[in-house]
């Protein structure tokens, strides 16, 4: 009789949870998509605001095409990647007359403000391709001159262009920033997040 | 010299059933993975075409601009004869297939048996792509597909049988003549076990899941397609689905009342009711996982054929004791 | 044939020249991999195979060998933070902990406490996250293919959370010595009060779905038998001893960080088959539930990370720490040797899946192909850190 119950009834009671096994997917096959339909729709900024992208630099208060940075090194020394390259400013030219007066007026025993390097670098390059978004370059700029960007839609088609020029990409911001017409026009995306506010506007 | 008009009739039907294997096979793929695709809450392909309408036929002619390759050691006839093999017998199959009392390509008194022996051919050609192309992942799907087709025909005959018991018919427009228009006048009603165990066959029959164990991908890869590309992948998986069809149309045809429906008769009913199997098949896909190799054989010889035996005989008993 | 005229000379590589065809007659030895749907990722198995079932099988690493263990000797203790968060991308946060954690033990750094609570409310996360994705791709392997979309519903859910507090949604490397890198907000907090009752609302249909289906169940109960007495031989930890009936948690044998500070259980099975160890990693979520409640009730104000944090140039005392973790795969553990220089002198890394794996060839023996797969799968193999 258990022999029978074990062999015979149980497994034709059993075929009922494949019955609660359709259930489930019919059920999910009427509901509504959870998937965002990417380049028609597009993630919610605030998905995006928390995401660590690749660095970029930060403007100075003065000028907003000028970072922050005082070309210390310390990123460029302390990533576990090497992938910043910072290059110096050099100090400008000075002719040999204006350094022969002012080695006379050294000698002379007068103070003598000889032209400095700017502080800021000449170059800023960073290989997207290598870093591993450790953050340490972050942690460590005496200036926080650095941050993670958000921008989650980076794409290349080759290694070289995952090569930035940081100081251009400021540059190219502080434009945007100021309502000067940007050097490309608005993109697939800017279109379909500008369309995407619009339709959930309507929603609403 | 004159051309027998029953010749013409054939050409232009085998004409018309290639056209018609290829638009369900276009058609079932975009249903299939749109099911599956709302199923697991996504759109499913949505880009090319509105909804992605024409996705199917973009990757049809992907498939035919892409190379044709046989890898080394393999037995190049019977590489290259398998995918042909399991093409052609399917569409000697919707021959004989009556859509509506006018659309039907050839009238056979010996349809049910014409369509149960050239769907037997299948597994030959199974066979054949497995051991011709020299892969061990393909013997092994090979090896799979025969045991598990030899197998799940044998309660699918008696299935059947029990239907040509009962209509004293193998001719398919008869057994569709001998039921009526309303769902409780036909076969399904009087043979609900004869149902069950048919569509729990055909779904080992076409390899579908939770059956789908020759081409299992978690396991063996592809199976016994592993090594085809292109057109010769392209005709395996036509003919997969084109069977699908074959075997719905067929259960519709036994137990479903045909062409017949409520109000108003015809093809669309017909169409409507292997749909709605279809559908299920594909429901059943995207639900279960699959089952093992050992269980597969146990389902049909310890579950199925008995239950078919039964149903069969019981069916000849009434018959005996009723008629 | 004419193509390769020596063709029969070749008799593949090193390890199929050494795994000897056994003293059975018509016995077909076949590839397993480095390339198969179901070895997620490149590990290969050399099977003997009778029809199908399998005589013999020998687990073949090393196609993912990334030297992470080399790379920490000439890395500096802050750089190799972000190399933990790669050894296991389905659970890296835990070997964060691991390594962050040796080092502190070896410098003696006191961790703040909101640090320890984001520790732990992340790595609980992580480990939910992590088994929602062993439970998809294991029901995938087994054939269904739906069931890892709805394990990601809830998997896309709580990475959109973790990004807060880690910055990235997959290697996250946010565990920093003496503290954690970024901080938690109240909108964090707040999404995650209403993730915890939204996820156990969703159990009930993982089990009728999955758990309850009669060809699951079918698949997955007494296979793969791995008694306590095999699972201690080869070390088996995390789940799968679990699974095996001994109630082995490093969260209550060594307690580490803040975990002595909360109320959960350690879910066992004693069916020591697959179904065990897929009941126990089902029962891991519920638990984990729990602790992120209680630590996201008792998290205090304060700081992240310790006054004067070390910095990359920053040089340990020299000596010698061993300091474990529980993973979601088990023992995750790291050994340190400093000399006293910015990098260390030696670490070796303690995968769980290495030993994990270990089991496999033993308990496959005598089954069938597509138990086999079956196996494989429960165990939770992650293959870069196998091979680290």
């Amino acid at each position: 009789m258990n022999a029978i119950r074990k062999n015979v009834i149980q497994p034709i009671i059993d075929l009922w949870s494949l019955i609660v096994g359709l259930k489930v997917t019919g059920k999910y096959f009427c509901q509504r998509h959870v998937t965002v339909h990417y380049p028609r729709k597009i993630i919610p900024a605030e998905l995006t605001d928390t995401f660590a992208g690749h660095i970029e630099l930060i403007p100075s208060a003065k000028d907003p095409t000028i970072p922050k940075c005082i070309s210390c090194m310390m990123c460029a020394t302390n990533c576990p990647s090497n992938c910043i390259k910072v290059l110096k400013q050099k100090a400008p030219k000075v002719s040999p007359e204006q350094e022969k007066e002012w080695a006379e007026a050294e000698a002379r025993g007068e103070k003598v403000k000889r032209p400095k390097a700017p502080k800021n670098p000449a170059k800023f390059s960073y290989d997207y391709s290598l870093c591993s978004l450790c953050g340490t370059c972050i942690e460590n700029c005496p200036v926080s001159s650095l941050r993670f960007s958000h921008d989650i839609y980076i794409v290349a088609t080759d290694r070289k262009e995952l090569t930035m020029d940081l100081l251009a990409r400021l540059a190219r911001q502080a434009e945007a920033q100021a309502g000067k017409p940007a050097d490309r026009a608005p993109g697939v995306l800017e279109q379909a997040a500008e369309a995407g506010q619009e339709a959930s506007a309507k929603e609403a | 010299m004159k051309i027998p008009i029953e010749l013409i009739r054939i050409v232009v039907a085998l004409v018309a059933v290639m056209a018609w294997v290829g638009l369900n096979a276009l058609l079932l793929v975009y249903c299939e993975r749109k099911y599956a695709g709302h199923i697991q809450r996504r759109p499913g392909p949505f880009e090319v075409g509105p909804h992605g309408i024409i996705q199917p036929l973009i990757d049809g002619l992907k498939l035919m601009a892409k190379q044709l390759l046989m890898p080394d050691g393999a037995d190049a006839i019977l590489f290259w004869l398998a995918p042909i093999l399991s093409m052609i017998p399917v569409l000697l199959l919707f021959l004989c297939i009556p859509y509506s009392p006018l659309l039907t390509g050839w009238e056979v008194n010996l349809g049910l048996l014409l369509i149960l022996a050239f769907a037997g051919l299948n597994v030959l050609a199974l066979l054949l792509a497995g051991w011709g192309s020299n892969n061990k992942w393909g013997l092994l799907g090979a090896a799979r597909a025969v045991s598990q087709s030899v197998a799940y025909e044998i309660p699918l005959l008696l299935a059947v049988l029990a239907i040509a018991f009962q209509t004293g018919t193998l001719n398919l427009t008869e057994i569709v003549n001998g039921q009526g228009s309303w769902p409780w006048q036909w076969n399904i009603i009087v043979q609900p076990l004869a149902f069950l165990i048919y569509f729990t066959s055909i779904l080992g029959e076409t390899n579908r899941a939770p059956f789908d164990l020759p081409e299992a991908e978690s396991e063996l890869t592809a199976g016994f397609h592993t090594e085809y590309s292109s057109m010769g992948f392209g005709l395996f998986f036509m003919a997969e689905y084109a069977n699908m069809v074959v075997v719905c149309s067929v259960a519709t045809v036994l137990f479903l009342g045909g062409w017949k429906g409520p109000f108003f008769d015809g093809w669309w009913w017909f169409l409507a009711k292997t749909y709605v199997l279809l559908f299920v098949m594909i429901w059943l896909r995207w639900t279960y996982p699959r089952v093992r190799f050992d269980q597969l054989l146990n389902i049909n010889w310890k579950w199925l054929l008995p239950l078919a035996v039964a149903n069969l005989l019981g069916t000849a008993f009434l018959m005996k004791v009723f008629a | 044939m004419t193509r390769y005229p020596n063709m029969e000379q070749v008799t593949g590589d090193f390890y199929t020249q050494n795994f000897e065809k056994g003293a059975r007659e018509g016995s077909l030895i076949l590839n397993m991999g480095p390339q198969h749907p179901s070895t997620h990722g490149v590990l290969r198995i050399i099977l003997e195979l009778d029809g199908e079932y399998i005589l013999r099988c020998d687990p073949v690493l090393g196609y993912l060998h990334r030297m992470h263990e080399k790379m920490g000797e000439s890395k500096t203790y802050r750089g190799f933070i972000p190399n933990m968060g790669r050894v296991d991308y389905g659970c890296p946060l835990p070997w964060n902990w691991a390594f962050v954690g040796a080092v502190e033990k070896l410098a003696g750094i006191e961790v703040p406490e909101r640090a320890e609570y984001i520790r732990v409310i992340t790595t609980e996360m992580n480990r939910i996250t992590s088994h929602l994705l062993w439970w998809g791709a294991y029901i995938l392997d087994l054939g269904a293919f739906t069931p890892i979309m709805y394990a990601f519903d809830e998997r896309e859910w709580l990475l959109d959370l973790l990004q807060t507090p880690t910055g990235s949604r997959l290697t996250y490397s946010s565990f920093r010595v003496g503290g954690v890198g970024h901080d938690i907000d109240d909108k964090f907090i707040e999404g995650l009060k209403a993730f915890i009752p939204y996820f156990r609302s969703r159990l009930p249909m993982y089990k009728d779905l999955v758990t309850d289906n009669i060809i699951l169940r079918k698949r997955v109960e007494d296979i793969g038998p791995m008694p306590l007495d095999m699972c201690r031989r080869y070390g088996a930890t995390g789940p799968v001893i679990r699974g095996s009936g001994l109630a082995y948690d490093i969260r209550r044998a060594e307690p580490y960080g803040i975990y002595d500070r909360f109320d959960f259980e350690i879910p066992t099975q004693d069916t020591c088959c697959c179904m065990g160890r897929y009941k126990v990693r089902l029962a891991e979520f519920e638990q984990s539930l729990r602790i992120l409640e209680q630590a996201v009730d008792q998290i205090p104000d304060g700081p992240i990370i310790m006054d004067k944090a070390p910095k990359p140039s920053w040089k340990p005392p020299k000596g010698e720490v061993y300091f474990a973790v529980e993973g979601a795969r088990g023992k995750t553990s790291v050994y340190l040797v400093s000399d006293g220089t910015k990098s260390p002198y030696r670490v070796k890394l303690r995968a769980p899946g290495f030993s994990n794996l270990s089991l496999f060839a033993e308990a496959a023996q005598g089954t069938l192909l597509a138990d086999a797969v079956a196996i494989l799968g429960s165990l939770d193999l992650i293959i870069p850190e196998i091979d680290r």
